[in-house]
C-alpha cells in the first residue's frame, strides 16, 4: 500500500492573501469595520482594500503608538478597527497602548500582527517578532491567536470580527500548506486534534504546524504514534487537551515560531506542571537569530520535520 | 470605623446644568460655585485617603467643571449614547478631580466618593471606563489620551456626526512623543471637532517643565502642527466657556487650547509649588486650605 500523500507536498499559501480577502468580505458585510495601518499598506497587502474602501483604511503614518491609540478611539466611537502592521513594530513599539488603551480599557480592537516570527529572515532580529506571543500572553483581557494556514487565518478573523473585545491574530507571511479542512470552524480556546496518537504528543501552531504533521508522518513510518494538537489559541489555552496529552502520552513536544521563553511552550509547561507533571520539550527560537531565511532558521533551531521527529522520538523512548 | 466616620468627609451638592436661557454671568457664577465645591470635596478625599495628586487636581478642576457643567453634550442618562461628546482625561493621575466632578454633575453617586482609593473601590488612582460611568479611556501612563481622542474624532468624521472630542493633557505630559504623532494625524485628517486642552501649570512631578524639557514656544509648535491655537486663563470659567464651546475654532483645523493654570490653585501655600504634585496635607494644612476655599464663595 502506498503511503498517503504528505502534508509537505500540498500547495503553499501566503496567509496574508486570506487575510486581505477576509477583511474585504467583512468590510462589505459590516460598515463598522475599518483598517488602521502605520504606512504598512503594501506589506499588509491592503492596496486593494484601500481602493474598495478609501475612507476606511486609516493610515496614521509611521507612528505605532498613535496607531493603536487611534484604534482604541475608533472603537470608542463604535467602529471595529483591524490594526494591520508588522508584528515586531505593532507589539514592541505599542505594547503599552495594547495594554492600557485596548486590553485594560476593553476597547473592541483587533490587532493583526503581520509577518511575525522569523518571516523577515535576513532582515534580522530588529524585524523578527519572536517575542510577541510571550509579551501579549501576559496581558489580561486579550485573546491571542496564531493561525496555521489560510483557512484558519480566515476563520479566526471572522470570529474576531463578531466577538466584542480585544483580539490579537498573527498573520504569517511564510508560505504554508493548508492543514485544516475546507469547512473548518475556529473555536477560541480549543485545540484541534489533527492526528490522533498515543505514544507522544506534538503541540504546534502557526507556520510550524505543518512541519509537526510531517514529523508525525515520519514517526508513524517507524511505528511511533504521535498525537498532533493544533493550538491556534495560545490564550486562553485549552488546558483540558494539554492535560489529556500529558496523561495519555509519554511526553509533549511544543513547536512554535517564537521565543522559547513564555510562548506556546511556556503556556503548555505551566499547565503541565500544575495539573499533571510530564516531560515537555520546547522547540522554538532561543535568542537573536543569525542571518538566514526563515526556513533556514527554523531548520537550524530543530524545527525541520526531522528535528521535530528527533525530539519526539527521544521523549517516546524515555516514556 | 463606623459608616458615619467613613462618610463624614463626603458631602457635595449635585449641580444641575443651567438651561439655554441662563445669562453668561449666571452661567459663570454657577460654574465658579461648582468648582469651589468640587475643590472642597477633592481636598477632603485626598486628606482622608492620605493620597492623591492635589496639585494637578486643583490646576485642572476649573477646566473639568466648565466641560461637564456647560460644554459637553453629555448627561448622566446618556453615558452610553453613541452620539455623546467624548471627554478623555489623558492626565489620568488627577482621577480624584474627575471623580469629584462626575459626582458634582450627577454621573456618580456622591456617596461612592467615600470609597476613593479604598480596597476594591471602583475609584482607583487612575480612572477605569469599565468601572466608572462617564470615563472614556483607562489612562494613567502619559501620552495615551491624545491618540485615543484622535481615533474617536476620526470615527465621528467617518460617521458624519457632529459629536465633539475633548482631551485634557498635562504640559509635562507633552514630553511624550506619542502626542506629537497624534497631532500630526489630527491635522492630516483635518479633525476640526477635536479640541486638545493643555493644563499649562508649568510644573511636572519633580521640577519646572522649562527646567526639564522646555515646551516653549508651545503656541508656535501647535500652530506648526496645523492646530488653531488659543491661550486662556485656565481658571477663568467665562473665558474657558467661550473658547471650549466654539468648535471648530477654525474650519479644517483641530483646536489647541493652552489653559494657563497654577498647580494647587487657589490655595496660598500650594499654588505654583512643585512640592504639591502629590503631597498630602497635614491637619494644619488641611484646615487652612479648607478655610481658604470656604472663604471664597
Amino acid at each position: 500500500m502506498t503511503p498517503p500523500p504528505s502534508v509537505a507536498d500540498r500547495p503553499r499559501f501566503d496567509c496574508r492573501d486570506a487575510y486581505v480577502a477576509t477583511l474585504s468580505e467583512l468590510a462589505h458585510e459590516d460598515h463598522r469595520i475599518v483598517g488602521v495601518v502605520n504606512d504598512s499598506v503594501g506589506s499588509s497587502k491592503l492596496t486593494g482594500f484601500r481602493s474598495s474602501f478609501p475612507d476606511r483604511l486609516i493610515n496614521v503614518g509611521i507612528a505605532e503608538q498613535d496607531m493603536v491609540g487611534v484604534a482604541a478611539g475608533l472603537a470608542n466611537g463604535g467602529r471595529i478597527p483591524f490594526v494591520s502592521a508588522a508584528s515586531c513594530f505593532l507589539t514592541a513599539r505599542a505594547l503599552e497602548q495594547i495594554k492600557a488603551d485596548v486590553a485594560y480599557s476593553n476597547h473592541n480592537v483587533k490587532l493583526c500582527g503581520m509577518s511575525p516570527g522569523l518571516a523577515y529572515g535576513e532582515l534580522g532580529p530588529t524585524h523578527h517578532s519572536i517575542e510577541d506571543i510571550a509579551w501579549l500572553r501576559a496581558i489580561d483581557n486579550l485573546t491571542v491567536i496564531v493561525p496555521a494556514d489560510p483557512v484558519e487565518t480566515s476563520a479566526a478573523l471572522r470570529w474576531a470580527a463578531q466577538v466584542e473585545g480585544p483580539v490579537f491574530v498573527r498573520v504569517s507571511r511564510m508560505s504554508v500548506p493548508q492543514v485544516n479542512a475546507d469547512d473548518y470552524t475556529f473555536t477560541p480556546g480549543r485545540a484541534v486534534t489533527l492526528r490522533d496518537g498515543g505514544d507522544v504528543t506534538l503541540i504546534a501552531n502557526g507556520t510550524v504546524l505543518w512541519r509537526a504533521l510531517v514529523a508525525a508522518e515520519q514517526l508513524e513510518a517507524e511505528g511511533i504514534s504521535a498525537r498532533v494538537l493544533s493550538m491556534p489559541t495560545v490564550k486562553p489555552l485549552d488546558v483540558d487537551a494539554v492535560v489529556a496529552a500529558a496523561r495519555e502520552t509519554a511526553g509533549i513536544v511544543t513547536v512554535e515560531e517564537s521565543t522559547i521563553a513564555g510562548g506556546l511552550g511556556g503556556a503548555v509547561a505551566e499547565t503541565v506542571v500544575q495539573h499533571h507533571p510530564a516531560r515537555v520539550t520546547i522547540l522554538g527560537i532561543p535568542g537573536f537569530a543569525p542571518t538566514g531565511s526563515a526556513a533556514f532558521l527554523l531548520d537550524r533551531y530543530g524545527m525541520s520535520p526531522e528535528g521535530i521527529a528527533d525530539a519526539a522520538r527521544s521523549l517516546a523512548r524515555h516514556g | 470605623m463606623t459608616d458615619l466616620a467613613v462618610h463624614e468627609h463626603v458631602g457635595l451638592p449635585v449641580f444641575e446644568r443651567l438651561g439655554p436661557h441662563a445669562s453668561r454671568a449666571e452661567q459663570v457664577a454657577h460654574l465658579a460655585e461648582a468648582a469651589r465645591q468640587i475643590r472642597i470635596q477633592d481636598l477632603k478625599l485626598v486628606h482622608h485617603a492620605r493620597a492623591g495628586h492635589i496639585g494637578g487636581d486643583f490646576s485642572a478642576i476649573d477646566i473639568l467643571t466648565t466641560l461637564y457643567g456647560a460644554v459637553l453634550d453629555i448627561s448622566p442618562d446618556r453615558v452610553a449614547d453613541p452620539e455623546r461628546d467624548r471627554f478623555i482625561l489623558s492626565k489620568g493621575h488627577v482621577a480624584g478631580a474627575l471623580y469629584t466632578t462626575l459626582a458634582a454633575f450627577g454621573f456618580l453617586p456622591v456617596a461612592e466618593l467615600a470609597t476613593f482609593l479604598q480596597p476594591l473601590s471602583a475609584l482607583n488612582g487612575h480612572p477605569n471606563r469599565t468601572k466608572v460611568a462617564g470615563v472614556e479611556a483607562n489612562t494613567g501612563p502619559l501620552g495615551h489620551g491624545l491618540p485615543v481622542a484622535v481615533g474617536h474624532a476620526l470615527s465621528a468624521k467617518l460617521d458624519g456626526s457632529p459629536r465633539r472630542t475633548y482631551v485634557l493633557v498635562g504640559d509635562g505630559e507633552l514630553q511624550e512623543g506619542s502626542n506629537w504623532e497624534a497631532m500630526m494625524a489630527a491635522s492630516q485628517h483635518r479633525l476640526d471637532r477635536l479640541t486638545v486642552i493643555v493644563d499649562r501649570n508649568r510644573l511636572q512631578q519633580g521640577a519646572a517643565v522649562k527646567e526639564t524639557n522646555d515646551l516653549d514656544p508651545l503656541h508656535d509648535k501647535a500652530t506648526a502642527f496645523g492646530f488653531a491655537v488659543a491661550e486662556v486663563d485656565g481658571h477663568d470659567h467665562g473665558t474657558l466657556l467661550d473658547v471650549l464651546a466654539q468648535v471648530p475654532a477654525q474650519p479644517g483645523r483641530p483646536t489647541f487650547v493652552i489653559a494657563h493654570t497654577h498647580k494647587g490653585h487657589p490655595i496660598s501655600f500650594m499654588s505654583d509649588n512643585v512640592a504639591w504634585h502629590h503631597k498630602v496635607p497635614d491637619e494644619a494644612e488641611y484646615h487652612q486650605a479648607l478655610a481658604e476655599l470656604e472663604d471664597k464663595p
